[in-house]
C-alpha cells in the first residue's frame, strides 16, 4: 500500500472541519468573495482547498465524481481512504471535481427537482487562479456587486436562468476558496 | 474518556448538517430537509438552533444565546451552559461581542454587522402548515410558488379585524421566490432580516434547515390598501426611556400598574449604562 495516501487528513478532525466549514460558509454566503481555507492536502493535482473543501463536506453519504486528470488512481484511493465517499459517474454525483473543461458538458449534473431543489449537484471546480475581478455578480449575499474571474459567463447565466434549480459551485486555488450559488445573477 | 467531541456532534453528523446549511444559502427560503438527531434537551427547546449551532461553531467564536430578547432565562443559560462545556467556546451578553447569537424569538436591537451569525431556533418551519396539514401539498405549494392560500388567510384578517392580525410569525416572501416562517419573532423584527449577517434557521422536530445570505431581499407579505406595520407598544421603556425598541408588558402590582421595558436585555442594559433613564429607573423612584 502507498503510505502518501494515508497523509494530508485533518490532524484535529472537529476543529479543523469547523474552520474549514465557516470559510465555505462565508464563501457560499457572499458569492465572489475569496476566503482562505487550509487543513487538507490531497495528492496532485488536487489543490489544498479542494483536499479541505472534500474532507470537509464529503462522507459515504455523497457521491463524488471526479473528471479528467483528477480522476487518477493516487486521487481516488486517497478520496476513499480519507471519506469513503463513493466514486460515480456525473449524472449520479453530489460533489463533482475537475478542472472547468473537464467538468463540461454542465448538464450532466443534477439540479434537484422542483420540490426537492436541494437534491443538486455541488461542483468543485479547480481553477488556475481566483481574482475578485472579471465578471460581475449581483443577488442574495451581495451589497451592491461583486465580480469574480468565472470560466465561462455563459454557463452560469443558464444555470441562474433554472432557479431555485440548477448547480451550486466552488472554486478553488491553492488555499483560495470562493463560491457561486445558482440564486446569484451573472450580469 | 469522559470529554465530548467538539460541539457535542459527530463529525457525519455536523457534515450532513452542514452540507444542508450550504444548500440553504442556496436557495434562500427553501426548507432543507436534514435527518435531526436527539439532543439532550426536549423538542421546544432550541434542538434545531442547537444542532445548526453544532455544526457553526469553530473554537474561537463568542456566542450569545437569546430567549425572547433575555440573555438569562432559562433556555438560554442553559444553551450558552451546553457548548461552553462541549466546544469551550466564550460567551457574551453582549450583541456587538458575539460572533454566533442563537435565539428564540427575536432579532437583537442593535444592527449585526458582517462576520456575525444568527441562528435562530424555529417550532414549526413551514409557513403554510396551519393552512395546509399534508407536507406532500404544502411541497407542492411551494414547487408550483402556489401562494394564494396565504394571501386569502391574511385578507379573512382584515375582513375579520379590521386589519392584518398576525402579530408574529409574520410570513415574508424571500427573493420573490419562496415564502418563509421568519420563526415566531414579532412583526417588528420582519425589517431587520435583511441584515449584513448570516442567518440560519433551524427546526429540530420537524426535521428541517433555511438559510438567508447576508442582504437578501425579504419581503413581509401585504397588500397595497394594507401595507405592512411593524407595530409596536406606543410607550417608551420604563428602564432606558428607548422608543425605537420592542416592549414587552409587565404587570407590577394587583391594581392594574404595568410596565413597558425593552425585550433586549442587553440592549436595555446598554442604554442603562450609557445614562439613559426612563419612568421607573432606580433614581427616578427616588
Amino acid at each position: 500500500m502507498d503510505a502518501q495516501l494515508l497523509e494530508g487528513g485533518f490532524t484535529n478532525a472537529p476543529v479543523d472541519a469547523a474552520h474549514a466549514f465557516r470559510a465555505a460558509m462565508n464563501a457560499m454566503a457572499r458569492p465572489g468573495r475569496i476566503e482562505a481555507i487550509k487543513g487538507g492536502q490531497g495528492p496532485t493535482p488536487m489543490s489544498a482547498a479542494a483536499a479541505t473543501l472534500i474532507l470537509t463536506l464529503c462522507d459515504p453519504e455523497t457521491p463524488l465524481h471526479l473528471a479528467g486528470p483528477l480522476d487518477n488512481e493516487a486521487v481516488r484511493a486517497w478520496v476513499t481512504f480519507h471519506t469513503g465517499a463513493p466514486l460515480v459517474g456525473a449524472g449520479e454525483a453530489v460533489f463533482a471535481l475537475g478542472h472547468w473543461d473537464d467538468l463540461m458538458p454542465i448538464d450532466r449534473f443534477a439540479i434537484g427537482t422542483s420540490e426537492y431543489p436541494d437534491r443538486s449537484a455541488t461542483l468543485i471546480v479547480e481553477c488556475d487562479d481566483l481574482r475578485a475581478e472579471g465578471t460581475q455578480l449581483r443577488g442574495p449575499g451581495i451589497k451592491d456587486v461583486a465580480a469574480l474571474n468565472l470560466p465561462d459567463p455563459d454557463v452560469f447565466r443558464a444555470n441562474h436562468a433554472l432557479f431555485p434549480l440548477g448547480r451550486d459551485f466552488f472554486f478553488t486555488s491553492g488555499s483560495d476558496l470562493a463560491a457561486l450559488p445558482r440564486s446569484t445573477e451573472v450580469i | 474518556m469522559s470529554d465530548y467531541n467538539f460541539a457535542y456532534l459527530d463529525e457525519q453528523t455536523k457534515r450532513m448538517i452542514r452540507r444542508a446549511i450550504l444548500k440553504g444559502l442556496a436557495v434562500p427560503g427553501y426548507q432543507v430537509p436534514f435527518a435531526s438527531r436527539e439532543m439532550p434537551m426536549p423538542y421546544g427547546w432550541g434542538t434545531g438552533g442547537v444542532q445548526v449551532s453544532a455544526a457553526t461553531l469553530t473554537p474561537e467564536d463568542t456566542f450569545k444565546v437569546i430567549d425572547q430578547g433575555a440573555d438569562d432565562t432559562t433556555n438560554a443559560v442553559s444553551i450558552r451552559k451546553f457548548f461552553e462545556k462541549t466546544a469551550q467556546v466564550a460567551v457574551t451578553e453582549k450583541t456587538s461581542e458575539a460572533t454566533v447569537i442563537q435565539t428564540r424569538h427575536r432579532i437583537p436591537e442593535e444592527p449585526l454587522r458582517e462576520g456575525q451569525i444568527l441562528v435562530y431556533q424555529v417550532p414549526i418551519p413551514e409557513p403554510l402548515r396551519f393552512l395546509e396539514p399534508s407536507e406532500v401539498e404544502t411541497r407542492k405549494m411551494h414547487a408550483l410558488e402556489e401562494y394564494g392560500l396565504m394571501h386569502v388567510k391574511l385578507y379573512e384578517d382584515i375582513s375579520r379585524h379590521g386589519h392584518i392580525a398576525t402579530a408574529y410569525a409574520y410570513p415574508v416572501k424571500v427573493e420573490a421566490r419562496y415564502v418563509m416562517d421568519p420563526s415566531p419573532i414579532p412583526k417588528f423584527d420582519n425589517p431587520k432580516m435583511e441584515m449584513a449577517g448570516i442567518q440560519l434557521f433551524g427546526a429540530g422536530r420537524e426535521q428541517r434547515i433555511y438559510a438567508l445570505p447576508p442582504y437578501t431581499q425579504v419581503v413581509s407579505l401585504d397588500f397595497e390598501d394594507h401595507p405592512f406595520d411593524p407595530s409596536k407598544a406606543e410607550h417608551p421603556c420604563d428602564m432606558c426611556g428607548a422608543e425605537d425598541s420592542y416592549l414587552d408588558e409587565v404587570i407590577i402590582d394587583d391594581a392594574g400598574g404595568r410596565m413597558f421595558v425593552c425585550s433586549d436585555t442587553d440592549y436595555c442594559a446598554t442604554r442603562q449604562a450609557a445614562g439613559h433613564r426612563g419612568r421607573l429607573s432606580a433614581e427616578a423612584a427616588e
